[in-house]
């Protein structure tokens, strides 16, 4: 296997005959956000006692019939909006028939040949550059419930809090070719449905997960190779461990002169690999036909056009923008638009600091405080407008940056004002030029036998006596001024 | 006091409202009626203790506003009813109590009716002569050897034996209106999304309709108006305003526009059958109405599509009857799918387990398009058969069944001549179209025989008017003789 390259796309499996592409493309599940279930009035709340969010309706008691949650609509056609997609005016509901504990219809009501909403693109920037990825379509589906099958030997419990919750489920063409794309894409579908407000995308509470279709060829065909598909993996991290292993798999088998059977796969995360769950010949029929207890939803075009107008600026438009206004470059501007909440965070404290210096100071010394601390922005203890104000105080030179690492240590711990914390501390630069002089002056009277050898040629002793002004200051010696200061002085 | 168990529902109302019979000692009389009527096997549940409560609420509060004042009625066991059993007419759901209540039941109630007890029914109403039912067959008050129809067939029997003044069942394909002729009774299938179909046990979903059953057309205009409106919870009701059926029923139908599809004159159809028709036509005439010769042709694949769509959608809305959550579970079984299959097995008769080997088969990867697909495309024409020829006449006249009530056991080996049976009945399903039956004649056995009358989308009041018309002209006599008691 061969590694990636900053600025070219490389990533191939190496068999010992040929070298071979891996063809990846997802099915994401996104749990729509929403107070109640699709088609019920159920709490979709995570986390609850078991089966305490659980209608008759989700419990499939007879007599009981869906009705359409409009919340969870327009929440798809928000997200179909942000993906650029085709909205299909005329959608239709399904019945996918199978038995299971925790599928208490007998069903799973899904939206089988007319999606809610078709062909859309999402753009990956990726080092090598700018990649497309093609959105085959998005439909809306109930969650099932949970199976559990680890609190009694001989008995399987079931919680069905989740069964019915909406899931939009986003079919990815397969265009993409590394585990690196696979992050990129899941992180990018994952902010935009967050800069939507249709799915808070947390992985770990399994409110975004995915089934990974992998197939191999070698490089230069054209024809796909037979694709395995890997059900429900829940995080970026297995997604990649099942296409490195999955692929290298299908490499072995190909290389072997074996054939690879079309299958459905489980990622078993304790070993490290793919396990075979049922064969295309073993696959469940699941006699989709049109669900005659729902009609077939028909949006009014005015209500896409509501929706799209009150559509947020999502992170595509918003880089952009960064990078028009603010001067960032492309990698600045796609770390500060990955999250809401961290390009508000930005803007607020851009808005009335130094734009550069600011995108240098939240990518750095805020975002590790915070990764180390784990939190995420919007529960940093360094509010935008305090720092903003350290920005300010470093820009106008009032502190050096050095200073400014202080202050802001300080203020993680007290959450106390920068400005407050400068003068309490006396950590004010000192950029009094007559001040400063007299100082050098001074430091320079005392080793007269260093001054002399600078003068004689040993210029490297410049930054000794740099260290010594720093020194007598207390490190607050405005470093340009006493640099200049020095320059002067030492000319004479 | 005088036995009025007899009487119509209106009769009944008019001597609760003239204070002639309380509240209580009505249900007192309906309810020695049904004890002593248990050969019939009518009831699968009965709920005397709340009925005489509910009476007695009535008769110290009582509210003469209402359209069923007072009055006790029994249902066919397939609406769910809160706190009383609800079998559907199967094992499965033997020991099921639901804890809500059906749309169309409570809109009863709230119109001052409640419930006596819930009637048999072929189980989930898929049946034609209610011997699919695991609480065993029901008889038909007409003869002792006799079917009652199905599968709303407990419904029909209460009624022309007088256990119930008037009563509620559901029509997938012909499970009101046949049962209705088989008893001499009147029977209504509303237009399809006219009556909530939540808290029903569902059997097809595109086709089930509640309607009422009744000794007159002026108790099913009455109970049409009480059972019926836009419900939210159903999302394939229709939402509009509500009708004054009983208020509006009118007997004068001159100039109206009544079509006779000459498809309906089926082969083998008995001569009787053809005369009644004849007759029918007559009366009509005599009346005013304009009789025109009409043609649907797409009437002979309406059964076979019904055969289809029916089973298809059976197959998955039965699929939740799998012994998790509620009803009957099976002991045995080492895992699972045992489970399922054994509570399945033990739980289901061998009627709905056709049913299901049916729909679960014309859904199947590679017969989806040659059977279900088709199958809907043909709906389709059937339907349009009929909007082609509304745009000519007012409501069509058929008969409503191939034959009389026929003898229990009869058919029971014979699915397909069983399945025949819902010929003249099943496209009004398929078109989602209003269909009333009603009493027309007896045979030469002495049988009472039907009509139907389909109208438009929505038309009920017409056809409600057309058959109120027939019914004060056709000298229809169904003497039952209490032979049971």
């Amino acid at each position: 296997m061969v590694g990636m390259s900053k600025d070219k796309f490389d990533y191939f499996i190496k068999g010992d005959k040929d070298n071979y592409e891996v063809i990846i493309g997802l099915e994401v599940h996104a749990q729509v956000l929403s107070k109640s279930k699709l088609f019920s009035g159920s709490s979709t709340k995570f986390g609850g006692e078991p089966n305490k969010q659980v209608s008759l309706i989700d419990s499939a008691f007879p007599g009981m019939l869906p009705v359409i949650n409009e919340e969870c609509v327009k929440q798809a056609v928000r997200t179909g909006l942000g993906l650029n997609a085709k909205i299909n005016n005329y959608s239709v509901f399904d019945r996918k028939n199978y038995f299971y504990a925790d599928l208490p219809q007998g069903y799973q009501i899904s939206q089988y040949k007319n999606p809610i909403v078709g062909e859309g693109k999402v753009l990956l920037d990726m080092p090598y550059g700018s990649k497309q990825i093609g959105i085959e379509r998005l439909h809306l589906e109930q969650d099932a419930g949970k199976s559990i099958h680890d609190l009694d030997p001989s008995n399987t419990y079931v919680d069905l809090n989740r069964s019915g919750i909406a899931l939009m489920e986003i079919v990815s063409k397969p265009d993409l070719r590394s585990p690196d794309e696979v992050n990129a894409y899941i992180k990018k579908l994952r902010s935009i449905m967050r800069y939507l407000g249709t799915c808070d995308g947390n992985m770990q509470e399994g409110s975004l997960r995915a089934d990974v279709n992998v197939s191999v060829r070698k490089i230069g065909d054209k024809k796909f190779g037979t694709r395995c598909e890997i059900k429900n993996v829940n995080s970026i991290k297995f997604m990649q461990m099942a296409i490195e292993y999955e692929a290298a798999r299908q490499v072995e088998l190909l290389e072997s002169g074996k054939q690879i059977d079309q299958e459905t796969r489980l990622f078993d995360t304790k070993k490290n690999e793919t396990r075979s769950m049922r064969s295309k010949e073993d696959a469940h029929d699941y006699r989709y036909f049109p669900d005659p207890d729902l009609l077939p939803l028909k949006l009014e075009p005015s209500l896409v056009d509501d929706l799209k107008k009150s559509l947020p600026e999502l992170p595509d438009k918003k880089k952009e923008r960064f990078i028009k206004d603010y001067g960032l470059n492309i990698y600045e501007a796609n770390v500060l638009v990955s999250e809401k909440e961290i390009s508000n965070y930005y803007e607020e404290v851009a808005k009335i600091s130094d734009k550069k210096l600011t995108a240098t100071w939240m990518m750095g010394d805020l975002f590790a405080m915070l990764n180390e601390k784990n939190l995420n922005i919007s529960e940093s203890p360094i509010s935008a407008k305090d720092f903003a104000e350290l920005i300010q105080s470093i820009k106008s030179g009032e502190i050096s940056g050095r200073i400014a690492k202080e202050v802001f240590e300080i203020m993680v711990e007290s959450g106390d004002n920068p400005k407050k914390i400068i003068e309490s501390k006396g950590m004010k630069q000192q950029s009094d030029p007559k001040e400063l002089e007299k100082l050098i002056n001074e430091i320079l009277k005392k080793d007269k036998g260093k001054v002399d050898q600078y003068k004689a040629g040993k210029e490297k002793l410049f930054g000794f006596f740099v260290g010594q002004v720093m020194k007598a200051s207390g490190g607050k010696a405005n470093p340009q001024l006493t640099n200049e200061i020095l320059k002067k002085f030492l000319k004479k | 006091m005088n036995d009025i168990t007899n009487q119509s529902l209106d009769e009944i109302i008019k001597k609760i409202k003239s204070k002639e019979i309380s509240s209580v000692e009505l249900t007192k009389l309906f309810i020695k009626n049904i004890e002593n009527a248990k050969k019939l096997n009518t009831f699968v549940t009965t709920a005397f203790e709340q009925a005489l409560d509910n009476a007695k609420k009535f008769d110290d509060n009582p509210n003469f506003d209402q359209l069923l004042p007072g009055i006790p009625l029994a249902v066919k066991d397939l609406f769910c009813t809160s706190n009383i059993r609800t079998t559907a007419g199967s094992n499965i759901l033997n020991n099921f109590v639901p804890t809500y209540e059906s749309t169309v039941t409570k809109n009863l109630w709230d119109n001052g009716a409640f419930l006596l007890g819930k009637l048999n029914c072929d189980e989930f109403a898929m049946g034609s002569s209610n011997e699919t039912s695991h609480f065993g067959n029901v008889i038909n008050p007409v003869g002792d050897k006799l079917v009652p129809g199905g599968s709303s067939g407990g419904s029909s029997s209460a009624l022309a034996a007088d256990l119930t003044p008037a009563t509620i069942g559901t029509d997938t394909g012909g499970s009101i209106r046949q049962p209705a002729s088989f008893t001499g009774t009147v029977g209504l299938k509303p237009t399809y999304g006219l009556c909530s179909r939540w808290g029903i046990v569902a059997f097809a979903s595109s086709l089930d309709q509640a309607g009422p059953m009744t000794k007159t057309v002026t108790d099913c205009s009455l109970m049409l108006e009480a059972m019926s409106g836009f419900d939210e919870k159903d999302s394939t009701s229709i939402k509009k305003e509500k009708e004054k059926y009983s208020k509006n029923l009118k007997d004068n139908i001159k100039g109206l526009k009544i079509g006779i599809p000459k498809e309906y004159r089926v082969n083998n159809m008995p001569k009787e059958i053809d005369k009644l028709w004849e007759n029918g036509k007559k009366i009509l005439k005599d009346l005013g109405a304009k009789i025109i010769d009409i043609s649907l042709p797409h009437t002979k694949y309406a059964l076979p599509t019904y055969y289809i769509v029916a089973p298809a959608e059976a197959s998955s809305n039965l699929a939740r009857y799998d012994g998790v959550r509620y009803g009957h579970r099976s002991k045995k079984g080492k895992d699972l799918i045992e489970m399922y299959e054994n509570t399945r097995s033990e739980g289901f008769g061998d009627e709905v387990k056709r049913r299901i080997l049916i729909g679960t088969y014309v859904l199947s990867s590679g017969y989806y398009d040659a059977y279900y697909l088709k199958a809907q495309k043909v709906r389709q024409l059937i339907k349009k058969d009929f909007d082609d020829n509304f745009t000519k006449v007012d409501a069509i006249l058929t008969p409503s069944t191939p034959s009389s009530a026929f003898k229990i056991g009869e058919k029971t080996d014979n699915p397909v001549s069983m399945y025949l049976n819902d010929i003249f009945t099943v496209p009004a399903n398929l078109a989602g179209l209003p269909a009333i039956a009603f009493p027309a004649g007896l045979d030469n056995k002495g049988y009472p025989l039907g009509l139907q009358l389909i109208g438009k989308v929505l038309d009920e009041q017409k056809i409600l008017n057309i058959a109120y018309a027939f019914e004060k002209n056709c000298k229809f006599n169904n003497e039952i003789k209490k032979w049971w008691v």
